[in-house]
């Protein structure tokens, strides 16, 4: 379905490469590996300049973002608050590194430099909600917030099948 | 003209000119990481720093034109420790691998390390970390060698137009990679070589065959053959300090005799050989209204390439071996039985100026029944490795002939190793087979040269034929374009993947002499000329291969033994 993205664009054209990138992200919150080859085909670019320019730049991504983003500040503020052990926290909770999306798709953990909110650091987003002066006790209770009951129960029989 | 000083001499330099080739005219040497001459600057690694008068901060040379009245000082204390210290980080994020390199002698960062003087590691820290990827017959690629100038990206990208690689990621986690990190087997890579003769470093390299060479040799059971690719006997001498084109065919064959090899055949005598194949086959779709024009095969890549991006155009390629898989094929059929040696113990070594060649013969339809035409290729470089293991002083060998009967060649094989050659080869002996007649005028010197696309026209016995020459696979695409279009006026078009053909092909030595091209080139044309037979047909060993053994050429036999098939590598990629 990308390729109803194309009619916007001029075929062969270099210079559309990063907002046909932005379109296509757009539709699908990430860029699958299909569409770039499209794309390379479309525009006239060799696939890896394609790849190159989707990889050099922080706001393409090239996995599926999970339902619920959460966001670490990173920025110096937070980090002098310990924004470091939220991050572990996070990371141990949710069994997956910064970067990275749950199995489920449930969550996508990421790292910020400053989400220019130091007052209240250290601080985390979850989507657009903003939780600040947080310490690591809060962790588990903001995940919750953000897990169905189906995960949940998902969860749960996991931790049972792997107790049995 | 532009006057400007350097170092405090007056130079005279032409408009648009840039600091660095000024300097270089008057004998000053800026050092260079990421430059690579005829091709657009980028500035990237600024190793060749200077300092201008009236400029605040230091000027990279390869990407900055001369002004009027500018003073230039490349040497001071400034430039010095500037180039220094860029020196040194490069060196603290590239493995300390020196002493077990590939490119150990032969590598420009370690060259830069020693002109700057490098005695301590000041920049002590986290090093990258990259798997090698191994995954290519003929190449391998290792990113924790890589220097991030970016020469190999260009030349795929800009020189052969393929854009294989690239730079991915940025800042510490960048490196140079295939799309999605995936084995250049199944990339858009053509395995043509180009990326390593400009990689400064051991980032990009041959896959080495010599474990397999020397176990063969030392097994008693094989009966070791090896084969000498035109284009090998013109640059092996280079590794050796001899001047450029300098023809050391004799030495070849001594020093792999003193390897071990029973016998030392000529690729040229399967080269005379596959024009006989070439050119009846060229004859036959020209008077019987079959697919034209029709491409030369002899290149592998040329053939890889048309398998990845043009599978519909494949009829159109000549379904002729290339001349060393010819070789291996007759010396496992016809020579094997004439010799009475069982063809499984026979083991044939091409000594190829390619890279490709070695992915070419692990293809498993260039075979007879289930032994492979060719069991290993050894590239110049890797040869020149085997020599100083075994101890063979190169240079102080006396010469020596081919065996015989497959070691006989004429002077039109010689010149397969440049562009150009394969096509005058093949007119040479169509015109006599259209004609009955030797042409007097035996040099055609509109398809000799460097252009990226060379073109003549021919009339034989009232045939007119079309020819192009295409020199760098980089130039190939409008061709085919003008087929898919039904424009072509061609009948006949030669490619060869590497710009100057196989002289410079990716498994010859590595250095970045830009007179290497047009140097070889002459040695090949000079061998043709000293010869005393220059057409193909007039091979008496292939002569009586002909009659003893294949019939005529194009025959159900010679088709059988010599001829190939391709495949839609397209598909093979995409799924």
């Amino acid at each position: 379905m990308h390729k109803d993205v194309f009619k916007n664009y001029q075929k062969n054209d270099k210079s559309a490469l990063i907002p046909l990138l932005q379109d296509v992200q757009s539709l699908y919150n990430y860029l699958p590996e299909e569409a770039l080859k499209d794309i390379a085909e479309f525009l006239g670019i060799p696939l890896s300049r394609v790849f190159g320019v989707a990889t050099f730049y922080n706001q393409f991504r090239l996995t599926p973002i999970g339902k619920n983003v959460i966001r670490v500040c990173r920025g110096t503020a937070c980090h002098v608050k310990n924004s470091s052990n939220l991050l572990f926290a996070l990371e141990t909770a949710l069994g997956i590194k910064a970067g990275e999306t749950t199995r489920d798709k449930n969550f996508t953990l990421e790292t910020v430099a400053c989400i220019g909110a130091c007052s209240i650091a250290p601080v985390i987003t979850v989507n657009d909600e903003f939780y600040g002066r947080l310490s690591v006790k809060d962790i588990p209770k903001i995940i919750k917030t953000y897990t169905t009951a189906q995960q949940k129960a998902a969860v749960e029989i996991k931790a049972e099948e792997s107790a049995a | 003209m532009v006057q400007l000083t350097i170092n405090n001499i007056k130079v005279n330099a032409e408009e648009g000119m840039t600091i660095l080739d000024a300097a270089k005219s008057v004998g000053i040497h800026i050092p260079t990481l990421c430059h690579l001459k005829n091709l657009a600057p980028t500035g990237a690694c600024r190793i060749c720093s200077v300092e201008v008068e009236g400029q605040r901060g230091l000027t990279p040379s390869c990407a900055y034109p001369v002004f009027e009245g500018m003073v230039v000082e490349t040497n001071s204390p400034r430039v010095r420790r500037a180039r220094k210290t860029i020196v040194e980080l490069l060196v603290e994020n590239h493995p300390p691998d020196c002493l077990i390199c590939v490119r150990n002698k032969n590598c420009e960062l370690q060259d830069l390390a020693e002109q700057y003087g490098l005695r301590e590691h000041r920049f002590a820290g986290e090093t990258k970390t990259h798997a090698i990827d191994i995954s290519s017959a003929s190449m391998e690629r290792d990113p924790a060698k890589c220097i991030l100038c970016g020469r190999c990206v260009r030349v795929c990208f800009e020189v052969q137009k393929i854009g294989a690689i690239d730079f991915t990621n940025r800042g510490f986690t960048s490196i140079v990679t295939t799309p999605y990190n995936k084995g250049l087997n199944i990339s858009d890579c053509i395995l043509c070589g180009q990326c390593i003769l400009v990689c400064p470093t051991a980032a990009l390299r041959e896959k080495s065959s010599l474990k397999e060479v020397s176990n063969a040799l030392n097994n008693k059971n094989k009966y070791t053959i090896a084969q000498i690719a035109p284009a090998v006997r013109a640059t092996l001498g280079e590794e050796y300090n001899m001047p450029l084109g300098t023809d050391v065919t004799g030495q070849l064959v001594t020093g792999l005799r003193r390897l071990g090899f029973k016998k030392v055949f000529d690729t040229n005598f399967a080269a005379d050989l596959t024009i006989m194949e070439e050119a009846s086959e060229l004859i036959n779709r020209v008077q019987n209204n079959k697919t034209l024009p029709m491409f030369t095969s002899c290149c592998p890549g040329w053939v890889k390439f048309a398998e990845q991006n043009y599978p519909q155009i494949l009829d159109h390629v000549s379904s002729c071996k290339s001349p060393h898989e010819m070789e291996g094929a007759i010396l496992k059929t016809y020579y094997a039985k004439k010799m009475g040696i069982d063809p499984k113990d026979i083991y044939v070594v091409s000594i190829m100026p390619c890279t490709v060649k070695k992915f070419e013969s692990n293809r498993a339809e260039l075979a007879e029944e289930t032994m492979p035409d060719v069991d290993a290729v050894l590239t110049t470089r890797e040869l020149v490795r085997f020599f100083k293991m075994a101890g063979i002083d190169f240079a102080d060998l006396p010469q020596s002939e081919f065996d015989n009967p497959l070691g006989e060649s004429t002077g039109a094989a010689a010149i397969f190793g440049t562009s150009g050659g394969v096509m005058e080869a093949a007119l040479r002996t169509a015109y006599f087979k259209l004609t009955g007649e030797e042409l007097t005028q035996l040099d055609f010197e509109s398809v000799r040269g460097s252009g990226g696309l060379k073109e003549a026209s021919v009339t034989i016995s009232g045939l007119k034929l079309n020819i192009a020459v295409v020199n760098g696979i980089g130039n190939v695409e409008p061709i085919i374009k003008d087929i898919l279009a039904g424009t072509s006026k061609y009948h006949f078009i030669e490619v060869m993947a590497c710009p100057g053909g196989c002289i410079n092909g990716g498994g010859q030595p590595i250095h970045q002499k830009p007179e290497k091209v047009m140097k070889r080139m002459k040695a090949l044309y000079q061998i043709d000329a000293e010869m005393q037979t220059r057409q193909s047909h007039n091979n008496e060993s292939v002569k009586i291969l002909y009659k003893e053994f294949l019939g005529e050429p194009n025959s159900h036999k010679a088709h059988e033994i010599l001829h190939t098939k391709y495949f839609n590598r397209k598909e093979i990629l995409n799924n």
